[in-house]
């Protein structure tokens, strides 16, 4: 399968930090509570944890892609 | 000492109609001859050897753009829509309106052959100003495929390509998240191929004269010529048509400069020493403002300025661009009092950081690049007023803002 790879809707995102509980190693949060990514690939390990932060986001701001999806 | 020779002809002029008098159609077809549709395959050819790239700001090359949104519309089995981007909500430039005044039907031409490429079932045409003088230009004409004027807002994010697609389909002028993007998703959902008016002028003419004809300006990386908005203090500002690779010395006088802006707002200054050694270059240009700024005047507060109504234009949307700009503007506002600046700096370049690469669009990007390169470029005036003083003599505003609040 693919890599996947976090996903956020800026224009969704109103800093609920859910996501960042979620998926510590992946995810904090800047200053003004909004998610910071690593920019890595998402592990297998953690794919199961990645779902489900996307399917618990508060307005579905965050989306799983493939990795390196062109702009 | 060199003297600069400044003269208003830098090419023979490809796009701009002559004498600054607005072609009607039967000018136009006497300067240009008239339009011939080809084979779409054929036309796509020759885009790609011309080199063609995108006039907007991008410079993305327009062929592989074309072919992008040719190749949506194929998958999807849904007709591409084609918007003429002349929205320029950039206040310094002044290129488009200049074109579509002087040389309505050559962007018009474009817009067909454009719609021809991609197989289009609809076009608009989207402005600020200008969209009566334009619909009677239209009204001459006998298009395969009409075309409708669109009115924008006047904001510097109307032309941004997926808020433009949203206003076209009927929606609030707003970036929107960019996947999957317009080009395969845009007006009303179908495939839409979003292409600034100047790019449009210059397809016209590669699709009558040809790559070769094209490339004769220009470099051999960078072909063709390019629309500038010039701002010199206390001259008029002006439109002129220059080849890439021009030295930016035969386009504004340097001498008694301290610095000059790149590429508008999202730009980026540099010293007018640099500047001295730079040519005309599609990775730097923006949509073609270069602004000189003298010696007496202060950078940090012009940049000030350009930070405050940045913030302002910020849709509000995304919330790192919402936080992080007005607090950047704020900051920058307080480097240009001449005072103590505690943490300012370290501030603005934290902030900046966090913005940078979090938004729907490009704007937090824009403003960074800008922020970043005004404080390495006026970090000598930033010590200045440091120990609380500014070297300039003369506090007049230079760069122009909309309704600016004094």
């Amino acid at each position: 399968m693919d890599q996947q790879q976090i996903d956020i809707d800026w224009t969704a995102c109103q800093g609920h930090g859910l996501c960042a509980e979620l998926l510590p190693d992946h995810i904090t949060l800047d200053e003004w509570g909004y998610p910071l990514l690593d920019g890595a690939p998402i592990p297998p390990r953690t794919l199961k944890r990645a779902r489900r932060a996307a399917s618990d986001c508060p307005v579905l701001a965050l989306k799983l892609s493939p990795a390196a999806a062109p702009r | 000492m060199t003297t600069t020779t400044f003269t208003d002809v830098y090419m023979s002029p490809r796009l701009l109609a002559p004498g600054g008098t607005a072609a009607d159609l039967a000018t136009h077809e006497q300067r240009y001859g008239p339009l011939s549709y080809g084979d779409p395959d054929g036309l796509l050819r020759t885009v790609a050897e011309s080199g063609l790239t995108g006039r907007g700001g991008a410079a993305f090359p327009t062929y592989r753009k074309l072919v992008a949104v040719a190749d949506a519309s194929r998958r999807t089995g849904r007709a591409a829509v084609v918007v003429a981007n002349g929205a320029e909500g950039e206040p310094a430039s002044r290129k488009d309106k200049t074109l579509l005044r002087l040389s309505p039907h050559l962007v018009l031409d474009g817009l067909q052959l454009a719609a021809q490429a991609v197989g289009a079932g609809e076009a608009h045409l989207a402005v600020e100003d200008g969209a009566s003088y334009l619909e009677s230009a239209l009204s001459q004409r006998n298009d395969p495929l009409p075309v409708r004027v669109v009115r924008l807002p006047k904001r510097f994010l109307s032309g941004q390509a997926s808020a433009l697609a949203q206003y076209v389909s009927g929606n609030a002028p707003l970036p929107r998240h960019q996947r999957p993007p317009v080009r395969e998703r845009g007006v009303h959902k179908a495939p839409t191929l979003v292409q600034n008016v100047e790019t449009l002028a210059h397809l016209a003419l590669v699709a009558r004269y040809g790559a070769d004809w094209f490339r004769t300006a220009g470099t051999p990386t960078q072909p063709g010529s390019t629309l500038c908005t010039l701002h010199v203090p206390d001259r008029e500002v002006r439109v002129v048509e220059a080849p890439f690779g021009l030295p930016l010395n035969r386009l504004l006088p340097l001498q008694g400069m301290s610095a000059v802006l790149v590429g508008g707002y999202h730009g980026t200054w540099i010293p007018a020493a640099d500047a001295a050694q730079r040519t005309l270059n599609a990775a730097d240009l923006g949509a073609g403002v270069l602004a000189a700024l003298p010696a007496n005047r202060c950078g940090v507060a012009e940049t000030a300025r350009v930070l405050r109504y940045l913030a302002l234009q910020s849709a509000g949307q995304c919330g790192p661009c919402l936080n992080g700009l007005p607090r950047i503007a704020s900051a920058f506002q307080t480097l240009a009092t001449p005072g103590s600046q505690g943490n300012t700096r370290q501030d603005v370049a934290r902030w900046s950081g966090l913005v940078e690469g979090r938004g729907a669009c490009h704007h937090p990007d824009g403003t960074v690049r800008l922020v970043r390169s005004a404080l390495t470029t006026f970090a000598s005036e930033l010590d200045a007023h440091a120990r609380g003083l500014c070297t300039a003599t003369d506090p007049t505003p230079l760069l122009p803002i909309p309704n600016e609040a004094h």
